[in-house]
């Protein structure tokens, strides 16, 4: 208990972070019972109406309440930022902790496939890989993932070489441990720390992408919430209710910002001989 | 290359939806299963996958991209069309990002952890942490609305160019600003750079002559990335702004599921991106002499 104190103490600006992290999980937690109205509820006598009791700002086009959205629309991307994070995470270590540990063939197609994404904005490859697909949430989630694997799978793979060299591997090959044995008590333990400071630092990043794609209409579909697809909606009401595009910006921004903040400090505090 | 034109290509063909079905019912006619079947036929579809791509890929070869369902014209004239305004675009943004992260950047990296630094790190981490469409549309209400100097969207006259070009060099020199503060960071903590300030060369000697000429191979390698980056976000901020562009035009094909545009726009991306990186590449050798001068052994 007296090494936590001591630890926040010494980084209190991470402990804040975390802090703000812990609101907005649990504001996603209980959403139903903060939001004012229901998100999805339409009445066309309430479309564009300014700020009121009601709807404290407002309400949109089709006169839903638009803090209700904004709340679910944070629901919403958070889910699906952190879906996509998790299973690249996933996926991406997976592949690299086996084509660096085993080698091999499985190494070569690995590598030259990752090479073939590397090779291009990963962006564009996202987009018209949900092109293809058809707009949908699940879609996003997936076309990021066949793009974003490659960079954990890379990283992964040269941490893996670079561990698998060491002494303490030789001696416990010589112990006897089998290999799965050896992956999961001596190789993953020591390249999880790295992997999950680069992946809070994507954090930022992947909301970015994800809402890119759903601003664009290939994300998350009407009527669900999503801050991407909120703004694209909003666009369209610019001149007379300039609220409904900026409010979900607001969000993503603060959001993301949190999320780069709190990847930075997390390097620092794992890492503090690099400078950026 | 080629993995990614395979790639995209396997996607079309396991896809749910049926390109028959699709250009029939981008020309208007009902379509019917039997006209479907016919249409299949013609389109080579009823062919196994591996034929198909070698028929497309022997057709790009030639330059032939095949013809988009919805604008029935060849896709190579469509994307030929709007290249140029995609290249008015980003050379703006390319050169605006140039012009504001190089001395950014150098000044954050020279005056590390004074005012001056803090306030530029703080400036780009605003800047990477905002989505870039949301800098557009902000930047579209307040002086296309609110303030009504700058047209709305479309490609008309030199104005407005202004909107899109600020929204697309903002995210990028945020990042380009960061990158570079670490590029000349790392250089400058190198113990020749110790040693150059031990014999008394001055501070500006020192940075001019040894640290900038040995950043630039990094500085060159980033703008490389960065022009990856600006090929992205080129897509968003042309749908925004209406700016007739091959991001548009790919958007545009995407929603109608017009497939043989949106291989065309893959396939160029790929080679302009390609190329790019040759020329990277190629810049080494005049830049680095080390790299020039392995290769003549």
């Amino acid at each position: 208990m007296e090494d936590f104190i001591l630890f926040i103490k010494k980084n209190k600006l991470f402990a804040f972070l975390c802090i703000l992290v812990l609101i907005l999980a649990l504001m996603c937690l209980f959403v139903p019972y903060i939001a004012p109205n229901d998100p999805l509820k339409t009445n066309m006598a309430n479309s564009l109406q300014g700020r009121s009791s009601q709807f404290p700002l407002g309400a949109d086009n089709l006169g839903r309440c638009l803090l209700s959205r904004l709340l679910y629309g944070a629901v919403t991307s958070l889910k699906l930022t952190f879906c996509l994070v998790i299973i690249v995470f996933i996926v991406g270590t997976t592949v690299g902790t086996l084509a660096g540990y085993f080698g091999g063939i499985a190494d070569t197609i690995i590598m030259r496939l990752s090479d073939i994404f590397l090779a291009f904005p990963s962006i564009i490859f996202a987009i018209a890989i949900v092109g293809i697909l058809g707009a949908s949430s699940i879609n996003t989630v997936m076309a990021l993932l066949i793009v974003d694997w490659v960079k954990y799978a890379r990283v992964s793979k040269s941490l893996v070489i670079s561990i698998r060299k060491k002494d303490y591997i030789k001696a416990a090959k010589m112990g006897g441990a089998k290999e799965y044995q050896i992956i999961f008590k001596y190789i993953l333990p020591n390249i999880i720390p790295s992997l999950v400071v680069m992946a809070t630092m994507d954090l930022g990043t992947m909301m970015l992408q994800i809402s890119s794609l759903s601003f664009l209409g290939l994300g998350a579909q009407p009527p669900t919430p999503e801050w991407g697809n909120m703004l694209n909606e909003g666009k369209d009401y610019m001149q007379t209710v300039p609220g409904l595009m900026i409010y979900p910006g607001v969000g993503i921004f603060v959001t993301v910002m949190i999320f780069n903040l709190l990847g930075d400090s997390m390097r620092d505090i794992l890492d503090p001989n690099t400078e950026y | 290359m080629f993995g990614i034109t395979f790639l995209t290509f396997a996607l079309i063909y396991f896809s749910p939806g049926d390109p028959a079905a699709m250009l029939l019912s981008a020309t208007g006619v009902a379509p019917s299963p039997e006209l479907i079947q016919q249409v299949r036929e013609e389109m080579g579809l009823n062919k196994p996958f591996l034929i198909q791509y070698l028929h497309w890929l022997s057709g790009v070869l030639k330059g032939d991209f095949g013809t988009s369902y919805k604008y029935s014209k060849p896709v190579l004239d469509l994307i030929m069309v709007s290249l140029p305004a995609t290249f008015k675009l980003a050379g703006v943004s390319l050169f605006g990002m140039m012009v504001i992260s190089l001395p950014l950047g150098i000044m954050s990296a020279l005056y590390k952890n004074k005012a001056l630094d803090y306030m530029i790190r703080f400036i780009s981490f605003l800047g990477i942490s905002m989505p870039g469409f949301w800098i557009g549309l902000l930047l579209m209400y307040i002086f296309s609305i609110k303030l009504k100097i700058l047209p709305v969207m479309g490609d008309s006259g030199w104005k407005s160019i202004i909107l899109p070009a600020v929204t697309l060099i903002i995210a990028m020199a945020s990042k380009y600003t960061r990158q570079l503060r670490a590029a000349i960071l790392e250089e400058i903590s190198q113990d020749y750079v110790i040693g150059a300030r031990a014999r008394g060369v001055k501070e500006k000697v020192i940075l001019l002559r040894h640290v900038l000429q040995s950043s630039l191979l990094s500085i060159i390698t980033l703008l490389g990335i960065s022009l990856g980056s600006l090929l992205g976000g080129v897509v968003i901020v042309e749908t925004i702004f209406s700016w007739p562009g091959v991001g548009k035009l790919a958007i545009e094909a995407i929603f109608s599921r017009d497939y043989p545009l949106i291989q065309g726009y893959v396939v160029w991306m790929t080679v302009i991106y390609v190329l790019i990186n040759m020329m990277v590449d190629i810049s080494y050798c005049f830049l680095d002499s080390r790299i020039r001068l392995e290769k003549r052994i």
